[in-house]
């Protein structure tokens, strides 16, 4: 079980098909609060997210891709979603992520989850059933689920700011060796999970992050659906 | 290592445009897209056929703002639609990404219609205003219509882009305004030709009452056609 696989470049593409383009990971509400105004606060927001929401993802999805019951770690990615906002977007999210893998790597496990949650279950959950069907491990699952974390807030703020793209690419390289060590842990507690339970999943939040989510759903007009 | 990738394992179709059946086996809406540049007139294009055909059809709409909902909610206003047939989709300031480059989201939409208000004819999907090189996926619709309007300048013809020389329709619109905004139709139209080869134009004035039948019309024939496949 390998890393350097290139169905993980497939997978991590910005251009794959599954709604990422339209959300901001809650990057549009820290611009207008002023708080994202440049590369510098982009990458201090950027290792906040890291750090919280996207090592809980790549733990859940590195645990489906372990082999754990996705059913099972749907409800451990509720328990760590305590904004309704995001829960609904998170689910919305794996719906696209379903019918974009389905086509790009059939698999029986794949139409299971999907007969089990029509509704669709937590993107990284889907994530990591998907790893399964493209053959890549829990720690490749675990790059991709951390990079999206970060990835989709650096584009959006391109769009958001106009902020030169290339300082906002230079954030991500910078942020790279932090990626590896996160995807490292989330895959140590997928592992860790699998003898202990759900519970060994990290689970750190970031409360402003559930908060302003739940402020932006409610804005008469943005750009971005999260 | 390959966890679990029986190689034999059958491609699915993902229930998108090219598969002309819903998963419970029932034949699906036919799908028009709608695009076309900022205020050309799409969203009253949209209301003007719900307007005309919601008596002998059953019809959804899905939009796609770019950071409104206004489109959704002009049809809310104006009651062209029941409001459970109308769904806003949300493109991250990026329509064309949304009808063309990544159609989940749209998708979705057109299919939880279909589940949610019943069997339907027909599901118009209107892209925000964007320029002459949008067009839609053949993922998500059967066909596309391109909507300029005269007022945009009589040269957008002869530009062309893909939107405009490759739509199954393309819809000249506002012809009231041309007198006042100095406009050739008839350049207009030999331009379009020399773009379009024989795809139709349709020139309409939507602010005339009854003035979307051409396009009306035009719809119904490939509803027509729809039925016959
Ligand atoms: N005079 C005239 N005005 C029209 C006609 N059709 C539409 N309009 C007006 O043009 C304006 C823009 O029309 P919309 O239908 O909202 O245009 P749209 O293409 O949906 O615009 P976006 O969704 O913002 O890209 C509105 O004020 C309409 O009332 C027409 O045939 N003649
Ligand atoms: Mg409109």
């Amino acid at each position: 079980m390998s890393t350097m696989s290139a169905a993980l470049l497939v997978l991590a593409d910005g251009r794959f098909p599954a709604g990422g383009h339209a959300h901001s990971g809650g990057a549009e509400a820290a611009v207008k609060a002023g708080r994202v105004t440049d590369g510098a606060s982009l990458e201090a927001f950027c290792r906040g997210r890291l750090h919280t929401a996207g090592l809980t993802a790549a733990g859940l999805a590195a645990a489906t891709a372990a082999g754990i019951d996705p059913l099972a770690v749907d409800a451990a990615a509720d328990a760590r979603t305590p904004s309704p906002a995001l829960r609904a977007a998170a689910r919305r999210l794996g719906r696209q992520l379903m019918r974009a893998a389905r086509a790009a790597w059939p698999s029986p496990e794949l139409d299971a989850l999907a007969a089990a949650l029509p509704r669709g279950a937590h993107q990284p959950v889907v994530l990591g059933l998907v790893a399964r069907a493209a053959g890549l491990g829990p720690l490749a699952v675990a790059h991709a689920a951390a990079y999206e974390a970060v990835s989709g807030p650096a584009t959006a703020v391109v769009r958001l700011l106009s902020l030169d793209p290339f300082e906002a690419t230079a954030v991500l390289a910078r942020l790279a060796p932090e990626l590896d060590a996160v995807a490292s842990a989330a895959a140590d507690a997928a592992g860790a999970a699998l003898v202990e339970g759900l519970d060994a999943l990290p689970a750190p939040a970031a409360p402003l992050l559930d908060i302003t989510a739940e402020q932006h759903a409610a804005w008469p007009v943005r750009l971005f659906a999260t | 290592m390959h966890l679990d990738h029986p190689d034999t394992y059958p491609h699915r179709h993902t229930y998108t445009a090219a598969t002309p059946t819903r998963p419970d086996g029932t034949r699906r809406a036919l799908r028009i897209g709608l695009g076309g540049p900022v205020g050309s007139g799409k969203t009253a294009t949209v209301a003007a056929l719900c307007r005309a055909l919601r008596d002998q059809l059953s019809i959804a709409v899905v939009t796609n703002d770019i950071y409104t909902r206004e489109d959704a909610e002009f049809l809310l206003r104006n009651a062209v639609l029941a409001p459970e047939r109308i769904t806003a989709v949300e493109t991250g300031a990026c329509p064309h990404t949304a009808i063309r480059d990544d159609i989940s989201a749209n998708l979705e939409a057109v299919e939880d219609l279909e589940d949610s208000v019943g069997p339907l004819d027909l599901v118009l999907v209107e892209s925000g205003g964007d320029n002459l090189t949008a067009t839609f996926s053949k993922g998500l619709v059967d066909a596309q219509i391109f909507v300029i309007d005269v007022a945009g300048g009589d040269d957008i013809p002869r530009k062309g882009g893909p939107g405009l020389t490759t739509a199954d329709l393309l819809v000249v619109n506002k012809t009231d305004l041309a007198p006042y905004v100095g406009v050739d139709l008839e350049g207009m139209a030999r331009d379009a030709k020399a773009q379009r080869g024989e795809l139709p134009v349709a020139f309409t004035s939507l602010a005339t009452e009854g003035g979307v039948a051409p396009v009306r019309d035009w719809v119904l024939e490939r509803l027509a056609a729809w039925a016959a496949a």
